[in-house]
């Protein structure tokens, strides 16, 4: 093997090659199915699915499910469809993601730039923070919110996921800046440049792809979130919750092709983004944070 | 003011200026992390039932705990859950990463089918996968229609077996993410290692055995850390997959504390069952962020 590329340097042998090749994509369609499923089945009327064949493809193509899923269908008492819920997680997310990744950035700032005594623990402090169980504070937090009047509001959401997000914007954006030269920093403070002054022409214009994984990841996360929502969305529940009580209702007929459009309708703006920006979003995260 | 004092002012705003920025957020974390932990921790000790109150109950809720059979079922389901999702997603990890190492065409079509899965969330995955698991009209309606008429394969509606299907649907989920971490620390190691040990004779599977996989420490450790946290939070995927059933058959912590704090008004026990989730979660991450932290000093 002469080529040099960044692969491995490991030959294998023909019949190796095929066995491999079979098996990733063997794992290819185990990953691609239950997309596959949902799809297909969100496109047939319900006899299809309940007489036919859930893998089949649809005899029939309707667009109702996908219709009944966003307006008409009944989450909890209200027919309402998603639309509503899809908007309160509109929302509650995009102020979340905004405010968590700006703290995020500038906690990173001043814990790689204007490093103090005690700063690892304020990090650490604050890492610990990303990986408890949730549980441990859905009892104070539900006393919390009602207490500050911001309980089943949009607003309490928003406040939960920022709070609980800080700690993973502080990591990306910590690990990302330590990165770059503090010289460079040191030597605009000689010049005169204050501290918002340097954060703002010296360290966000490189900021990008770092910005991206915290974006992704926040989005990911908030949007996808089911506990929160459950516990504290009240009457602005988000998506997460409102799919679920459509999918559990155990009134009536179980409309199998609404449920999928529905899941799919859940998993969309995670799924765009995704394909518009995942590229982004593993290279960034090689970049910050893995290696740390 | 005079022009002395001035710049004074601003070189010592310019000194506290930074710990300003900082403030809010560790305040913030103090309270609504370590707040609430010692809140739901003194919980524990109390008589709480449907609100909180702060009546002295020594370590009363703790005994009930472990005396109570949906415990014992949901501590049972997280070993038997945790052990198999953190070996088998880090088996699968493992082995995509390595084959798609091999110089494989397509790998940029391949890469992001086994990641997407990560972008959903696990209301979507379970409510995916109970239907394709569904007896009635999912994978086992298929394989009978296919001709195999025997056919059976009701796991989700055994009370013995529901806890697998958590299993398959949350490996689907997490094992792509498992590989890109595999990968990434595959395309790390230096080629040149590999080929001075091929010179020397050694076989493909010497190779990985003896060279790559102990390179590979720090991604096993990361897979580790990452899978264990997960798996005990595991909630959503409980409740969109099985609701916690069939009967409760697959109760986890995460479900058993929500229901006894809110839906059984029993806010003591619920608080006591956070409490030692927390404990293990800790027993996890702490030594591992202590070292991380340490190492970056």
């Amino acid at each position: 093997m002469a080529a040099v590329t960044q692969d491995t340097a490991v030959s294998t042998g023909r019949v190796t090659r095929a066995f491999i090749y079979l098996l990733l994509l063997l794992f290819a369609l185990f990953y691609l199915l239950p997309l596959y499923v949902m799809g297909v089945n969100s496109v047939k009327p319900l006899e299809e699915i309940t007489g036919g064949n859930m893998m089949a493809l649809p005899q029939v193509w309707t667009l109702d499910p996908w219709r009944s899923a966003w307006s008409t269908a009944q989450i909890g008492v209200e027919p309402t469809g998603l639309k509503p819920y899809f908007l309160n997680s509109i929302l509650m997310v995009v102020p979340a993601v905004a405010i968590s990744t700006i703290v995020g950035a500038l906690n990173g700032y001043v814990l790689t730039k204007w490093r103090f005594r005690g700063d690892t623990w304020v990090f650490g402090l604050m890492l610990f923070s990303c990986f408890i169980p949730f549980q441990i504070v859905l009892i104070p937090m539900a006393v919390v919110l009602g207490k500050l009047g911001l309980a089943g509001s949009v607003p309490g959401l928003i406040l939960v996921h920022v709070v609980y997000g800080i700690g993973f914007t502080t990591l990306y954006f910590r690990n990302y800046y330590a990165a770059f030269p503090t010289e460079l920093v040191r030597a605009a403070q000689i010049d005169g440049a204050g501290f918002f002054q340097i954060f703002w022409r010296i360290l966000l214009p490189v900021s990008g792809p770092i910005a991206v994984v915290s974006v992704i990841w926040q989005f990911t996360n908030i949007w996808n979130d089911f506990l929160f929502g459950a516990s504290f969305g009240g009457t602005s529940q988000p998506m997460t919750v409102a799919l679920n009580n459509l999918v559990q209702s155990s009134t009536g007929v179980k409309e199998y092709n609404v449920h999928f459009a529905g899941a799919i309708l859940a998993a969309l703006p995670t799924l765009v983004v995704y394909i518009v920006a995942g590229r982004y979003f593993v290279r960034g995260l090689m970049a910050g944070s893995v290696k740390g | 003011m005079t022009a002395s004092t001035a710049p004074d002012f601003r070189t010592r705003l310019q000194d506290w200026l930074p710990k300003l920025v900082l403030a809010p957020s560790f305040a913030v974390t103090i309270l609504f992390v370590y707040g609430f932990i010692a809140f739901t921790a003194v919980l524990s000790f109390t008589g709480s039932k449907m609100l909180p109150n702060f009546k002295w109950v020594g370590w009363e809720n703790y005994e009930k705990l472990w005396a109570l059979p949906a415990w014992n079922t949901a501590i049972v389901n997280i070993a038997i859950f945790a052990t198999l999702y953190i070996v088998i997603c880090t088996a699968v990890g493992l082995l995509l990463a390595v084959f798609l190492d091999q110089k494989i065409r397509g790998e940029g079509v391949l890469r992001p089918i086994y990641l997407y899965p990560m972008a959903l969330s696990f209301i979507v995955t379970g409510t995916a996968w109970k239907w394709f698991l569904d007896p009635g009209i999912g994978l086992e309606k298929v394989v009978r229609l296919w001709g195999w008429e025997s056919f059976s394969f009701t796991w989700i509606k055994d009370g013995d077996m529901a806890i697998y299907t958590i299993v398959i649907a949350a490996v689907w989920q997490t094992s792509g993410f498992v590989m890109a971490m595999f990968l990434a620390g595959l395309r790390g190691i230096d080629n040149e290692i590999l080929k001075a040990a091929q010179i020397d004779g050694a076989s493909n599977w010497q190779l990985y055995r003896r060279i790559v996989i102990p390179l590979l420490r720090p991604a096993f450790l990361s897979a580790f850390v990452i899978l264990s946290h997960l798996a005990i939070k595991s909630y959503d995927l409980v409740v969109a997959l099985t609701g916690g059933g069939p009967g409760r058959a697959t109760e986890m912590p995460a479900t058993f504390m929500y229901s006894y704090t809110f839906t059984r008004n029993q806010m003591g026990i619920g608080a006591s069952s956070a409490v030692i989730m927390l404990m293990t979660i800790a027993a996890i991450m702490v030594p591992y962020l202590y070292a991380e932290l340490k190492e970056k000093k």
